[in-house]
């Protein structure tokens, strides 16, 4: 049974707390966004202030986090949920680890890029990560999307989406590789670049798990470490 | 490496080749009541509406659904208790192994020697606790002295009462709290040896520590029982079956594995009951 489209609970309470608590987890995830946007601006501009604000927001994204699962513990504890209802508080919980660790990566791309701004890295370095930092964002907005809308077709599709940022990342570091391989001085920087773009890869798999959490709260098929095209077979399945 | 742990080590190693490892093997068990197109009207009124459904041997059924469902009225067809309500007309079969309980042969009072009931409130004989638990053997005829005390101190075992009143055996049963009446009850059920065992809100009326022991308790007799057991408590359901069946105006919404059911329910109106939503 999907959760969409349901009547409310007899406990009008208890709606309240779910829904509080799935609108803290979509404040979490706009922070996220936030914070990933900055980073762009950041890559653009060459702003160091605002990529101290970005190395150093993470404080915001654990309080969340902390927050988020007293929430999830207190509704688990006096409300014994059932159904979608324990599959939303069970989806939640996982996702805002998730969440939390997409903060923890942006941080270190926050100090790296604070770091390349000091050394004074010609920007025409990191296009690459730029584009990558794009992409990712853009699925990380879209995951956020899904969940909100508990679209499970749509986040099917963008677990689809990992590949593509895989690929991406195999092409900027073949270029950066190149990059060390013509001028042995900017091998420390570089290096630092590879990092930010392992960081960024690991966001979108970060998403990509949200993602996975999406499609078991609305279908109840939990579709991790198996291939899509099964996943989408057993969803069927189930009709 | 004896024989006997070499063939559980085989038996094992065989489950596990036979299934993904990490998933949990689903065998099919074998079924005790088997409930074909059943519907009972009381009067004009039809509180069961062509039931089916298998109940499995040696398994814990639970059934729910809210009040006037029916719950109640299927249990109560399984040893015919329903024959004693007038205006009562069922239609259908349930076969107990394999054989219709509503056929003109069976004997009533044999079949519920074979499907034992616990009511909601534990009552218990105006009788010493020990010859509460003799009753049913008494009844078919056994006096002898050692077969009684021997079946009176095994059935107290199983019902998890034996340390609490091992001491005053001969006091009455209604001195015991209504958990340990409960308890006694159950044993007395279990004295006769029934295959099947049916609980009526078994612990609607105990306190919550009296409670966790009765459902303890289910837990341990379905290694030799298949038990139904009728709850209006869901988080009990979740708790002690392993099959769920949820009713609804006299019908069968939803029968499935409790941990499927109570997680991802297929029909809206399961999910609506066991979320607490309205209907």
């Amino acid at each position: 049974m999907k959760p969409t489209d349901l009547p409310p609970h007899i406990s009008r309470q208890y709606d309240k707390e779910l829904e509080d608590v799935r609108e803290r987890v979509l404040l979490m995830g706009g922070l996220l966004e936030s914070l990933l946007d900055r980073t762009i601006e950041v890559l653009d501009s060459g702003d160091r202030e605002l990529a101290v604000q970005v190395a150093e927001s993470d404080y915001q994204v654990n309080a969340y986090e902390v927050s988020i699962d007293e929430e999830c513990t207190e509704i688990l504890a006096r409300r014994q949920p059932a159904a979608s209802d324990l599959r939303l508080v069970l989806a939640i919980s996982k996702t805002i680890t998730d969440l939390e660790r997409i903060g923890d990566e942006l941080e270190k791309i926050g100090r790296i890029l604070i770091k390349q701004i000091d050394a004074d890295t010609p920007r025409s370095r990191y296009v690459g990560l730029r584009t990558m930092a794009a992409r990712v964002r853009d699925l990380l907005h879209e995951t956020l999307d899904a969940f909100t809308r508990m679209d499970s077709h749509r986040a099917l599709e963008l677990i689809k989406e990992d590949e593509k940022i895989d690929e991406e990342q195999d092409s900027i570091l073949r270029q950066l590789i190149t990059y060390m391989m013509e001028d042995p001085r900017t091998i420390t920087s570089t290096l630092d670049i590879i990092l930010a773009v392992r960081a960024l890869e690991r966001i979108g798999d970060h998403a990509i798990n949200i993602c996975e959490y999406v499609v078991y709260l609305v279908e109840g098929k939990d579709i991790r470490h198996i291939t899509l095209e099964q996943a989408r077979r057993e969803i069927e399945e189930r009709g | 490496m004896s024989e006997n742990t070499a063939r559980t080590h085989a038996i094992e190693l065989g489950h596990l080749a036979r299934g993904e490892p990490g998933r949990r093997e689903e065998e099919q068990p074998t079924v005790t009541l088997k409930v074909e197109s059943l519907d009972l009207w009381y009067g004009e009124q039809q509180a069961l509406k062509s039931i089916s459904m298998e109940i499995p041997r040696q398994q814990v059924t639970a059934f729910i659904g809210p009040s006037g469902c029916g719950k109640s009225t299927l249990l109560r067809c399984f040893n015919r208790m329903n024959d004693l309500v007038d205006g009562v007309r069922i239609e259908g079969r349930v076969l107990l192994d394999g054989q219709n309980i509503y056929d003109r042969s069976v004997n009533v009072a044999d079949l519920r020697r074979r499907v034992g009931m616990v009511f909601q409130r534990p009552n218990p004989f105006p009788k010493t606790i020990y010859e509460n638990v003799a009753y049913g053997l008494r009844l078919q005829g056994v006096n002898d002295r050692r077969t009684l005390d021997k079946v009176v101190e095994r059935s107290l075992k199983s019902a998890a009462l034996w340390d609490e009143v091992k001491d005053r055996l001969h006091e009455s049963a209604m001195g015991l709290s209504g958990g340990q009446q409960q308890r006694l009850v159950i044993a007395r059920a279990i004295a006769i040896e029934p295959e099947v065992l049916l609980l009526d809100e078994p612990a609607s009326a105990l306190d919550p520590i009296s409670t966790l022991k009765i459902e303890e308790l289910v837990y341990e007799l379905k290694e030799k029982y298949t038990i139904v057991i009728v709850t209006h408590n869901m988080q009990q359901a979740a708790r002690v079956s392993d099959y769920t069946a949820f009713m609804y105006l006299g019908e069968l919404i939803e029968f499935d594995r409790t941990s499927t059911l109570f997680t991802n329910p297929r029909r809206k109106q399961t999910e609506d009951y066991i979320t607490g939503r309205y209907g």
